[in-house]
């Protein structure tokens, strides 16, 4: 298995000189992304047998690459497979939607070569059997992806976006190497195999979970490591700006897992204490920062946080279970967690590519001059409901039914023995309920704004419905939204060889169930069956309609909007994304972003217009990133003066640094 | 057999919150005109106006577009399909165990993620107002019901209605200051949902602090029709839900004891007009609050509610 998937990896990064080869030439962008689609679908089957083909452990290829003594391992266990399902079929709707979506871009050439590479590199992110080339891999990931954040440097914003997401990607490499560097012992195996069989101290261990947590969670958007995402994410391409969102979030996840619940061994019950409340606090704050957005890429970029948070949550609780020997529940908060990343990278991949489609179609990103978008570009609006309300966690739609498990997980922790993890557990979870509502408000405001109401601007009005290819990939992905919502479990069943390696037990089977229910403990205690309240829902409403149309009436006529008899010609005067958001940035920004609203109103005999201005500041950069950029550029500063000195000073110099580290090391036991 | 009398009480149970929920609001009516010395409406006007209703013509705002015509249907569909898996009148119904009580609250709130919509459709300033001010209210209401249900669920050891009901009919719940303030933030929570008079007030439309009718100004006709009998199916279904957790007296056991059914009918309606009293009785007695108090309101919920799981973490015996 994994050879064929290595050569599809290959493929891919073949693909890479010959679109530069093509450069900007027409037949470039069908090439490359074509060629992306069926390359990817393949490793997606391939990844689809891995997972469903072979529950044992799979034999690794060494390749005689990379460190001399180490060569570079690859391997598929369900864990990787699981990932890689989530990659490739990202990618082959990002490359479907690119074949329409990517004839608009003015300089393709800047795109091409980097798109292949960039999916080849978190291929191998996943495939790779040890630490050398895990990291190779992971700064390949981030160093393609860079340039395709780039792309469009024209931008000043987007350069500065690139520069942020440098620093926070080497800052987070740094901490990955540090962690497996840790891992690795003294001996400095690297393979994956040698650091599970060895079994670090209890502080080492907390040392590279602290670590893992700052190196995954910063490429995952964690906060208070997110800062970069919500830059970088938007400034790349639209499909890009999914496949970051959707899938390398994921591969972050993926470190994560990997090291902490594979790796690292039998955890403590205090790093689920950290996890919890990381998770609970990203999925708050990721949120609210998205309410407060107005360009519809930025809101899907935080809203990205927000769902990473509900990741890393339920993460922490399976760790709790696992610290604590309760097998069952942790396979129950895994399973949760693992399905909300295979859902969130569909309908973020989706809401993106419907993000796109309006770029495209308009020219804006900005929620305040779209509108009415619905009337002009009705299939795109309806896709884009879908991911809408899936997001939102909304039955019957597949966001519900994983939020649905975390909070069963939730409601099972009372038996969890430690007195912090009884009173950490309930408060995440009212973080967790107040996450999925606030998400509500945010997608009632990013879709009722931008294709709802009455168009703001010009470029709204002359909105043209998108294109085949783009709208084939997002009804492709919104069809998935509602087949994992209305069965969840086949897609849990499917996870359970992966809860077996990641906890050591999987959930019950669901397929067996009557009515193709899920019943995660027992049927008395939950249970949930999306497809009978889909088919529940959509008959009634049928019934509803027949009934009404024969029985009653089914006229109907058009006229001026009533708007209580004072209807305004005039679009500025529906409500806006900032005002739609004020009640909730009175109730809650007041306090996290010190949002202050100034009402300037002109004296009785003056025509000037009153202004109202609203100042929120972004907590975490100025108690955070502002500080740390001061104290480097302070440093600098002093530093200078090693510049300018005299070669006797420099012979000083060396000559002291050399007597410290000779002193360091006759210290050292 | 079995299948024909579980499928004819499923029936039965949609049918009668579906017949019962005007009457219900109709009631609340009367009961608060006479507390105001008024004759008001006859009992049975609800269902007039909906008939009426049904049967004018819709004029539909010239921007509105196609989501603006199917959601009254979406909106009827959730919350009729939500009522109708509360327990009413008998406990373990055919399809109860289709959703919990967590994915009938998410239910309920798909239908209002969609009413938010319509009410930004058409494009003018009272619809948006509307919607807005839902979604913040929402966004405190809904946390707080959650963990209401986790409360209560924690106690029960289920999230499963019928089971939740049987538990709390059974010796075995005692007094408990968790189920108290539950009660109570539930209580809160009901009345924000159900847009009544300290939140919003369903009498009016033209007024400053208006959130629920601001939103469907816009609707007409059949439409509107649907609109306003899910809303009276919403207060139903909050009615029984409280009915059923926190007065299970009388509920019928699953089986076909014609004794038991019609107790459990008597004792549903009964219920009914108890909670139907007491609602228009705190109405008439409060005033309505500013919209920026509400989520004072809401958050006191949230934290009562969040209390009430947090003590049941602590110890078992509270």
């Amino acid at each position: 298995m994994v050879v064929y998937a290595l050569f599809g990896v290959l493929a891919l990064v073949a693909l890479a000189p010959v679109a530069i080869a093509l450069g900007a030439s027409s037949p470039a962008t069908n090439t490359v992304y074509g060629a992306s689609f069926i390359v990817t679908l393949a490793l997606c089957v391939i990844a689809l047998l891995a997972l469903f083909g072979h529950p044992g452990p799979a034999p690794a290829v060494v390749l005689p690459l990379g460190l001399p003594w180490l060569g570079a391992h690859f391997r598929i266990d369900a864990l990787s497979a699981f990932f890689l399902v989530v990659i490739n079929l990202g990618g082959a709707a990002a490359s479907l939607y690119a074949l329409g979506y990517g004839r608009h871009e003015n300089f393709p050439q800047r795109v091409l070569p980097f798109y292949p590479a960039y999916l080849a590199g978190m291929n191998l992110v996943v495939l790779a059997g040890d630490a050398f080339s895990f990291l190779v891999s992971w700064e390949f990931m981030s160093l393609s992806s860079w340039a395709l954040v780039i792309s469009h440097h024209e931008d000043r914003e987007n350069l500065r976006a690139g520069y942020v997401y440098l620093l926070m990607a080497s800052f987070g490499t740094l901490a990955l190497l540090l962690a497996f560097g840790l891992l690795a012992g003294a001996g400095g195996n690297y393979t994956f195999e040698a650091m599970r069989a060895a079994h670090p101290s209890a502080g080492l261990a907390a040392l590279v979970l602290v670590l893992a947590l700052v190196g995954a969670g910063s490429k995952a958007g964690v906060v208070p490591l997110h800062a970069w995402l919500p830059l970088a994410h938007p400034a790349a391409p639209s499909h890009v700006s999914g496949l970051m969102s959707g899938v390398m979030t994921k591969v972050a996840v993926y470190g994560f897992i990997r090291i902490v619940f594979d790796l690292l061994g039998t955890p403590d019950w205090w790093w689920s204490l950290l996890v919890l409340f990381i998770g609970g606090a990203t999925a708050v704050l990721g949120v609210l920062y998205a309410l407060m957005q107005r360009d519809l890429k930025r809101v899907l970029a935080y809203s990205t946080i927000e769902n990473i948070g509900i990741v890393f949550a339920a993460l922490g609780l399976a760790l709790a279970f696992k610290a604590s020997g309760m097998t069952f529940a942790a396979a129950l908060a895994f399973t949760a967690a693992l399905l909300h990343v295979f859902n969130h990278s569909l309908f973020k991949n989706l809401l993106f590519c419907g993000a796109g489609a309006v770029l495209v179609a308009t020219g804006e990103r900005d929620m305040e001059k779209l509108g009415g978008l619905i009337h002009r570009m009705p299939q795109t609006a309806f896709v884009f409901l879908i991911g809408a309300t899936a997001i939102s966690a909304l039955p019957p739609l597949n966001g519900f039914v994983s939020e649905w498990l975390t909070f069963q997980a939730i409601l099972l922790s009372p038996q969890l023995p430690s007195w912090g993890l009884k009173l950490m557990v309930p408060a995440v979870g009212a973080l967790l309920a107040l996450s999925a509502a606030l998400a509500g408000a945010c997608f009632v405001r990013a879709f009722g704004i931008s294709f709802l109401g009455r168009p703001r601007s010009q470029a709204a009005i002359a909105a043209q419905e998108t294109d085949v290819n783009s709208l084939t990939a997002m009804y492709f992905l919104a069809a998935l939204c509602l087949v994992a919502g209305i069965l969840p479990g086949l897609f849990i069943d499917a996870l359970a060889p992966v809860a077996q390696i990641g906890v050591g037990g999987h959930m019950p089977v669901q397929t067996g169930v009557e009515w193709l229910s899920i019943v995660p403990i027992a049927e008395s205690r939950s249970s949930y069956n999306g497809l009978l309240v889909f088919v529940f829902v959509a008959m009634s409403g049928v019934l509803a309609a027949f009934a009404i149309h024969r029985l009653a009436s089914d006229r109907l006529r058009r006229s001026a909007a009533w708007d209580c008899g004072y209807p305004d010609p005039s679009p500025l005067t529906q409500y806006s994304a900032g005002s739609f958001a004020q009640p909730i940035r009175r109730v809650f920004g007041t306090l996290l972003f010190r949002a202050r609203e100034i009402g300037e109103m002109p004296p009785p005999s003056s025509t000037r217009p009153a202004r109202l201005t609203v100042n929120m500041h972004d907590p975490i950069w100025d108690t955070l990133y502002v500080p740390i950029s001061r104290f480097i550029d302070y440093a600098t500063d002093r530093m200078n003066v090693l510049q300018f000195l005299t070669i006797r000073r420099y012979l000083t110099l060396v000559f002291v640094a050399l007597v410290l580290l000779l002193l360091v090391l006759a210290i050292w036991p | 057999m079995a299948l024909i009398h579980d499928l004819i009480f499923q029936g039965g149970q949609m049918l009668l919150v579906l017949g019962l929920a005007p009457l219900l609001t109709g009631f609340v009516r009367k009961v608060k005109a006479r507390l105001l010395r008024r004759q008001g409406p006859p009992l049975l006007q609800p269902y007039r106006d909906l008939i009426r209703l049904m049967r004018k013509d819709v004029v539909l705002a010239e921007s509105a577009s196609w989501l603006f015509r199917i959601i009254p249907y979406v909106v009827f569909a959730g919350t009729w399909v939500a009522a109708s898996l509360v327990p009413t009148f008998r406990s373990g119904l055919l399809f109860s165990w289709t959703a919990d009580l967590i994915a009938i609250i998410a239910l309920l709130g798909s239908a209002r993620f969609f009413l938010a919509l319509a009410g930004l459709d058409v494009g003018t300033a009272f619809g948006g107002i509307g919607s807005s001010r839902e979604m913040m209210i929402a966004s405190l209401a809904e946390p707080a019901m959650l963990m209401i249900v986790f409360a209560i669920a924690l106690i029960a050891g289920s999230t499963q209605l019928s089971t939740m009901a049987a538990f709390m009919n059974s010796p075995e719940v005692g007094v408990r200051v968790s189920l108290g303030l539950g009660l109570v933030a539930l209580i809160i929570v009901a009345i924000a949902e159900n847009a009544r008079v300290p939140v919003d007030n369903p009498a009016t439309h033209l007024e400053l602090t208006m959130v629920h009718e601001a939103m469907v100004l816009e609707y007409s006709g059949r439409h509107l029709a649907l609109i306003e009998l899910s809303s009276f199916l919403k207060l139903l279904l909050y009615v029984s839900l409280i009915a059923c957790l926190f007065m299970p007296w009388g509920i019928a056991p699953a089986g076909v004891e014609p004794v038991l059914l019609i107790v459990g009918i008597a004792a549903y309606v009964g219920k009914l007009a108890l909670s139907g009293l007491l609602l228009a009785a705190f109405e008439t007695a409060i005033a309505k609050m500013r919209v920026f108090r509400v989520p004072e309101f809401l958050g006191a919920a949230l934290m009562l509610a969040l209390l009430a799981t947090l003590l049941r973490f602590v110890s078992r015996s509270f």
